[in-house]
């Protein structure tokens, strides 16, 4: 367990080191960061001219969903997009060879190579809006609510990592999966609106098929200390799911594997 | 590119943002308040969508590949212009996505029975014209920020300052008139609006300028076409041929 603590230190200060080269590409991220946030703060607005309200929720409330969603996307910045998308790149140029030669587990050496600094000022800027909509629309923290909040989180992470790690190792069959991560990306956007403003049908979908309303909806209920236990708890069972299948599916995608070029 | 009939139908899959805010604005009721009824939001949206699938750029992306990878020296050698091998593969592409786009229009269509309309032939024909001109001014626009490849290796971390402003400006996620007047007036001052909602407005036959919908995109052609060729005259000159 330390030697993988270590590794992910180690990966880090590289990172860290390399991504300083490029510094004209933090202030980059940080303005389409500030511009995406400005434009889908304004699309929100617009559903709630006339004093409307969107699926029951509130301006206020319906801002905690926006920063969990912020949240969730610069850890996706940092994290999710930097190491999943290269997966595609090792088994089309064969080097995912070398990476399962090291004697370290394989899916954890591709999920946390490589962290992209950029994307940690969305994480705090995320956060720093949940707390403050959920201060605005009249939530007072318990130690209760904010652990919910915290493992609601974490279910929404782990899930979103997993489907997004089961697409990227479908590329040991299909090579390309650059335009499937595209589909995802575009249903993940879904998240930005509470879950009960969609038709029925697509409620049904983002919360059983693709569990939209556990990366985003979910953890802003908890905060706001309207999440039922028995959704958590739900959330608990299927996130497990989603991430022992996304490693067995990895131990059966190895078997496949054939190697390129070399 | 039959080879990628997959990738295809998935990169046609990946326009759905123009459906999951239909979804949003209709079960809302938030159509009244912008002038559109539940079908006049479904058309528009679907027309989104087909404007978005046949103006959709990626000239920044394969030309940042092509010139770390060095593959560009050649191209620049030959005496034919590298961006217009670019229009080529972007023209073949929209080709293939038509039945994959038609087949999508189809099941929006079965899905939404009462939204179902055929635009009569001028319409079609000037939709069809305003789409290919909100395609040129993408590919000149992304074309400007891939020129500076030659100057900063990572032009695809730019390629986001467009395509913020794309998102939220172009009509992909609401159709403009919803705006306030003032901010209406700011995003009328950009080429975005151009890009989506103004070929889906004439697709889905509400009410809008032609004329003038058609002066700002000729407009916009011709302050950006030579702008790309000084910027790219001016890139060739500092080009020192990474990685061959």
């Amino acid at each position: 367990m330390q030697r993988y603590f270590k590794t992910i230190r180690l990966f880090w200060s590289t990172a860290f080191a390399s991504q300083l080269e490029y510094q004209l590409n933090f202030l980059i991220e940080l303005l389409a960061m500030l511009g995406t946030l400005l434009g889908s703060v304004f699309i929100l607005s617009l559903f709630f001219t006339g004093g409307r309200q969107l699926g029951d929720w509130t301006w206020e409330s319906a801002l905690v969903i926006q920063g969990v969603y912020t949240f969730l996307d610069g850890l996706t910045n940092a994290l999710l997009r930097p190491n999943l998308t290269e997966i595609v790149n090792y088994v089309r140029e064969g080097t995912l060879d070398y990476v399962l030669l090291k004697p370290i587990d394989s899916q954890f050496w591709l999920s946390v190579k490589k962290f992209s600094f950029a994307g940690l000022p969305e994480i705090i800027l995320g956060l720093s809006i949940v707390f403050w909509a959920a201060i605005q629309s009249g939530s007072t923290f318990s130690s209760y609510s904010l652990f919910v909040f915290i493992i609601s989180l974490l279910i929404g992470f782990i899930i979103l990592y997993s489907v997004w790690f089961l697409i990227a190792a479908s590329s040991i069959w299909f090579v390309k999966t650059w335009n499937a991560t595209e589909v995802l990306r575009a249903l993940l956007a879904a998240g930005r609106y509470p879950i009960s403003a969609y038709p029925v049908i697509l409620r049904f979908i983002f919360t059983l098929v693709l569990p939209v309303a556990f990366l985003t909806t979910f953890p802003a209920e908890a905060i706001l200390g309207e999440l039922k236990f028995n959704i958590l708890f739900f959330g608990l069972i299927l996130s497990s799911l989603f991430f022992i299948f996304s490693r067995l599916f990895w131990k059966f995608a190895l078997k496949h594997y054939t190697s390129a070029s070399s | 590119m039959l080879e990628y009939r997959i990738e295809i139908a998935l990169w046609a899959l990946s326009g759905v943002l123009p459906f999951i805010m239909f979804s949003l604005w209709s079960q809302n009721d938030v159509g009244n308040s912008f002038g559109l009824n539940d079908i006049g939001l479904a058309r528009y949206f679907l027309s989104a969508f087909l404007v978005r699938q046949f103006s959709v750029v990626w000239v920044v992306f394969s030309f940042e590949e092509d010139s770390l990878s060095g593959r560009l020296s050649p191209y620049l050698l030959q005496p034919l212009h590298p961006l217009l091998r670019y229009v080529a593969a972007h023209l073949a592409e929209q080709a293939t996505r038509l039945p994959f786009a038609i087949a999508i229009a189809i099941t929006f269509f079965i899905l939404n029975p009462s939204s179902f309309w055929l635009p009569s032939l001028p319409q079609l024909f000037l939709a069809y014209l305003s789409t290919h001109f909100a395609f040129t001014i993408a590919f000149l626009l992304q074309s400007l920020v891939a020129a500076l490849c030659f100057w900063t290796e990572k032009s695809s971390a730019l390629e986001r300052l467009i395509f913020v402003p794309y998102l939220f400006l172009s009509g992909l996620l609401v159709p403009l008139s919803a705006f306030p007047s003032n901010v209406l007036k700011l995003a009328m001052l950009t080429p975005f609006p151009y890009l989506i909602n103004f070929p889906a407005k004439i697709l889905s036959g509400m009410p809008v300028d032609i004329f003038n919908g058609f002066l700002a995109q000729i407009l916009w052609i011709s302050i950006l076409v030579p702008s790309v060729k000084i910027l790219w005259k001016l890139g060739v000159k500092r080009y020192t041929a990474m990685g061959a």
